[in-house]
C-alpha cells in the first residue's frame, strides 16, 4: 500500500496577475513635488475583481493611470514597482508597454463619450485596436467586433457596428467602450467609474455584464469607484483609499460586515439608508479631505478622525499580505466597541 | 371626517405640460415636437418635502424650472400661493420669486466666477430692495452663519471653495429673499458621500428652522428617501407615482418604481439574484410609446396598456396615487 502523500501545508502561492509594491507618484507643481500616492501596494490574482473606493481626490484614478503608464512622464514621479505576469512594467518603454496596453490589459474610462473618438463608427475603433495587436484581416476583425458588440449586449450588432458613437444612449456608450476593452481578450480590466455616469437601472445592466465577463472570459477587473452599494455587490475583494494610501484593504465580506478603519466607518455611516428606519440626521465625517499638498506626514485621515491620538502623528503600519487590514494606531481589539460608540453618540436623541 | 379643513397648497400645478422644438429650420412646421413634461399635476403643502425622483431625460428638471417659472408653460394652470402664475409675464413674477428660490445642481458653474461671494449673495438684496442698504452688511453675516460658512469667506471668490462650500453658497443665496419655497435641482449629486451628509443635514435644519418648503429634485433614491415627506416618480415625462416616502418605498404600487428601487446597490448586501433587471433603454420623448409610457420595459406589460395611457388614480386611501392599470398596490 503507498504510503498517503501528506499534502502540502499551505497550497503553493499562485503569483498574483498583477503586483504593485511601494507604488509612489508625485506631480511637479508651482509649489514644488506634490505627493498624490503614497507606497500603496496591493496584488490583484487571476479572475478576481478587486475594487478601489474612496472619495474624489483619494488617488484611486492616479493609481490605475501609473500602472498603465499613462501619466505625463515631464510632470509625474513614479516610484516602486508593478509586476503583470512577472514583467516589470514601470521601466518599459513607450513601444514595449503598447503591446501590453489595450492587449493584456484593457482600460474603460468613466465617460465613454470622451474614451471614444467621435469621428469614427465604433467598429472602424474596435477594429483598429484587434490589427494593431495581432495579424488578422479586416474583414474577420470585423466580424469580431459584431461578435464582441453581441457579447456586451447590443441587440441589433449588425447595424450598431457602423454606428458612431453620438447615435448611441450612454448605456449603449459604455458599452460599446466595454466591447473595444475586451477586443483581445485581456487578462486584466480596468474600469475606472464605470457605471458613475449611468442611471441605476442601466448601472445595474453593466455591472451584470462586468460578473458575466469575469465568469467567461476569466479576466480580472480592477473596479474603481466611490460608490459602496456597487463595491459590496460585484467585488471579491476592496481596498479603501483616503489621502493617496490604501488604510483599509480585506475581502468585500469581511470590510463591510466588521470594518476596522474609522475612515471606513463614517464612510458607511454617512450612506443614507433605504430600507429600515429613517435617521434623523445622516452621520457624516466633519471637515474636508486633505489636498495633495496637505496631507499629513502621519495618519492623512488624524485631523477628521475623533479617535486621533499622540501616535497618530507618525505613519501608521501598513499591514500588507493579511487578509484583512487597516493603516491605523487603534488597537484591533477595541476598535469594535470604539466604533459602537461611535455610531450611539451621532445617534439623534 | 376630520375637523379641520385641508391645508392649502402652496404649489398647485394641474395637467402642466411642457414641449420643445427641436430640429426645427427656416420653413414653418419643420420641427419636431419633445414632450419634455406631459400633463403634470402635483401639490406641494406648506412645510412638507416632495421628493422628485426620475432617471436622466425624465424631465424632472424640466418639470422643476416649470414649477419656478424659468420656463414658460406649454399648457397647464400654475398656482402659488392661490395666486395663479400659469401666464404671469417677468414683472409679474418679480415680487413672487421672492418667495420661491431655486438651488442648481453645479455651484460652480451656477456661481460666477469673477464675482466674490459678498456680490453674488448680496445683489439679491440689492434687486429685491428687502433690506435697507446700511443692514446688508449684517445680513450677509447671518445668512453665512445659517449655512455654515464663517462672515470671513465673504471677501472670496468661488473658485477658493470646495464643492461643498460652493453648495452652501447657493443656498446662502437662495435664501437671502426669504423664500417660502425652494426647488433644489440635484443639490448633492456632484458632491463626495460625506460630505453630502453635511449638505443633506443642512438642508433638514434649514427647514426646521425657517419653515420652508422644499422641491428636492434627486436621481439617488437613498437621499431622496432621507429627506423627503413625499415622493413623486417621473418617467419620460409623466408622474407615474406619488406618496408618502416610507410607504412607496416599502410598497412601491408602481412597476417603473419597484425596478428603480431593485437596482440600486446596497452596501452590505450582495444578493444580485432577486433584482429586477429593466430591458432596453429609455424610449425617445420626441416618440413617446403610444400607450402606458413605460409599457415597452414593463414586465407586468399586458395588451391593454400597449393601447391606453393610465391617468393618475388614487390609491391606499387616496394618500397615493399611480398611473398604472394594474398597480401592485391595490384599493381606492
Amino acid at each position: 500500500m503507498p504510503a498517503p502523500q501528506t499534502p502540502p501545508a499551505t497550497p503553493p502561492a499562485r503569483a498574483p496577475l498583477l503586483d504593485v509594491a511601494n507604488l509612489s507618484v508625485s506631480f511637479a507643481s508651482d509649489r514644488g513635488r506634490v505627493k498624490a500616492i503614497d507606497d500603496v501596494s496591493f496584488t490583484v490574482q487571476e479572475g478576481e475583481i478587486l475594487s478601489i473606493v474612496g472619495e474624489s481626490g483619494s488617488g484611486k484614478t492616479v493609481t490605475l493611470l501609473s500602472l498603465l503608464g499613462l501619466n505625463d512622464p515631464r510632470t509625474t514621479f513614479v516610484d516602486g514597482s508593478v509586476l503583470f505576469r512577472g514583467q516589470r512594467i514601470l521601466e518599459m518603454s513607450d513601444r514595449q508597454m503598447r503591446r501590453i496596453r489595450g492587449k493584456d490589459i484593457g482600460l474603460i474610462s468613466q465617460d465613454p463619450m470622451t474614451a471614444l473618438t467621435p469621428v469614427y463608427t465604433i467598429g472602424w475603433q474596435i477594429v483598429e485596436q484587434i490589427r494593431a495587436h495581432e495579424r488578422i484581416a479586416k474583414a474577420a476583425a470585423r466580424k469580431r467586433a459584431i461578435d464582441l458588440l453581441a457579447e456586451v449586449g447590443f441587440a441589433n450588432p449588425a447595424e450598431a457596428v457602423d454606428r458612431y458613437p453620438h447615435q448611441l444612449s450612454g448605456g449603449m456608450r459604455q458599452r460599446a467602450l466595454i466591447a473595444l476593452a475586451l477586443s483581445c481578450n485581456p487578462a486584466l480590466l480596468v474600469a475606472d467609474e464605470p457605471t458613475t455616469a449611468l442611471d441605476v437601472t442601466v448601472q445595474a445592466q453593466v455591472l451584470d455584464l462586468l460578473l458575466r465577463l469575469r465568469d467567461d472570459f476569466g479576466s480580472a477587473i480592477i473596479l474603481i469607484t466611490h460608490d459602496m452599494g456597487v463595491v459590496s455587490e460585484v467585488a471579491d475583494r476592496v481596498h479603501v483609499m483616503y489621502a493617496g494610501r490604501i488604510v483599509e484593504r480585506g475581502t468585500t465580506d469581511a470590510v463591510f460586515a466588521d470594518p476596522q478603519h474609522p475612515y471606513t466607518w463614517g464612510l458607511l455611516a454617512s450612506i443614507p439608508p433605504l430600507h429600515g428606519a429613517r435617521q434623523a440626521r445622516l452621520r457624516s465625517i466633519p471637515g474636508l479631505p486633505p489636498t495633495a499638498d496637505g496631507i499629513p506626514a502621519g495618519c492623512g485621515f488624524a485631523p477628521r478622525c475623533r479617535f486621533a491620538f499622540d501616535a497618530c502623528a507618525a505613519r501608521p503600519p501598513d499591514r500588507r499580505g493579511d487578509s484583512h487590514s487597516a493603516m491605523c494606531f487603534l488597537d484591533p481589539s477595541d476598535r469594535e466597541r470604539l466604533r459602537s460608540e461611535m455610531l450611539e453618540r451621532e445617534r439623534p436623541a | 371626517m376630520s375637523a379641520t379643513a385641508p391645508p392649502r397648497p402652496l404649489l398647485a400645478a394641474t395637467d402642466l405640460t411642457k414641449h420643445f422644438t427641436v430640429g426645427k429650420t427656416f420653413w414653418p412646421g419643420s420641427g419636431r415636437t419633445l414632450r419634455a413634461v406631459e400633463d403634470v399635476s402635483l401639490e406641494v403643502f406648506p412645510g412638507e418635502t416632495l421628493g422628485l425622483v426620475g432617471e436622466s431625460g425624465s424631465g424632472k428638471s424640466t418639470l422643476g424650472r416649470c414649477l419656478t417659472r424659468l420656463y414658460t408653460l406649454t399648457a397647464g394652470r400654475l398656482l402659488f400661493d392661490g395666486r395663479d402664475i400659469s401666464a404671469a409675464k417677468e414683472r409679474a413674477l418679480k415680487p413672487v420669486r421672492l418667495n420661491m428660490q431655486m438651488i442648481f445642481q453645479d455651484p460652480s458653474a451656477s456661481l460666477n466666477p469673477r464675482r466674490r461671494v459678498r456680490d453674488i449673495v448680496g445683489d439679491v438684496l440689492h434687486v429685491h430692495k428687502i433690506r435697507p442698504a446700511a443692514a446688508i452688511e449684517d445680513r450677509l453675516a447671518e445668512l453665512m452663519g445659517l449655512v455654515g460658512l464663517g462672515g470671513d469667506y465673504l471677501d472670496r471668490y468661488p473658485h477658493e471653495f470646495s464643492g461643498g462650500q460652493r453648495q452652501r453658497i447657493g443656498i446662502a443665496r437662495a435664501l437671502a429673499v426669504e423664500p417660502k419655497l425652494i426647488v433644489a435641482d440635484e443639490p448633492v449629486s456632484a458632491l463626495d458621500v460625506s460630505v453630502q451628509a453635511q449638505i443633506v443635514n443642512l438642508f433638514n435644519e434649514l427647514q426646521e428652522r425657517l419653515h420652508l418648503t422644499y422641491v428636492f429634485i434627486a436621481h439617488d433614491l437613498a437621499v431622496v428617501r432621507q429627506v423627503s415627506t413625499r415622493v413623486a416618480v417621473m418617467y419620460l415625462g409623466s408622474i407615474v407615482e406619488t406618496g408618502e416616502t416610507d410607504a412607496l418605498y416599502s410598497r412601491p404600487a408602481h412597476p417603473y418604481t419597484e425596478a428603480l428601487l431593485s437596482a440600486i446597490p446596497q452596501p452590505g448586501r450582495r444578493a444580485r439574484g432577486n433584482r429586477i433587471l429593466l430591458e432596453g433603454e429609455l424610449p425617445s420623448p420626441l416618440d413617446p410609446p403610444r400607450g402606458c409610457k413605460f409599457s415597452t420595459r414593463c414586465r407586468y406589460a399586458q395588451a391593454r396598456c400597449r393601447t391606453d395611457r393610465p391617468a393618475p388614480t388614487a390609491i391606499a386611501g387616496g394618500s397615493r396615487t399611480v398611473a398604472c392599470h394594474f398597480p401592485l398596490v391595490a384599493g381606492a
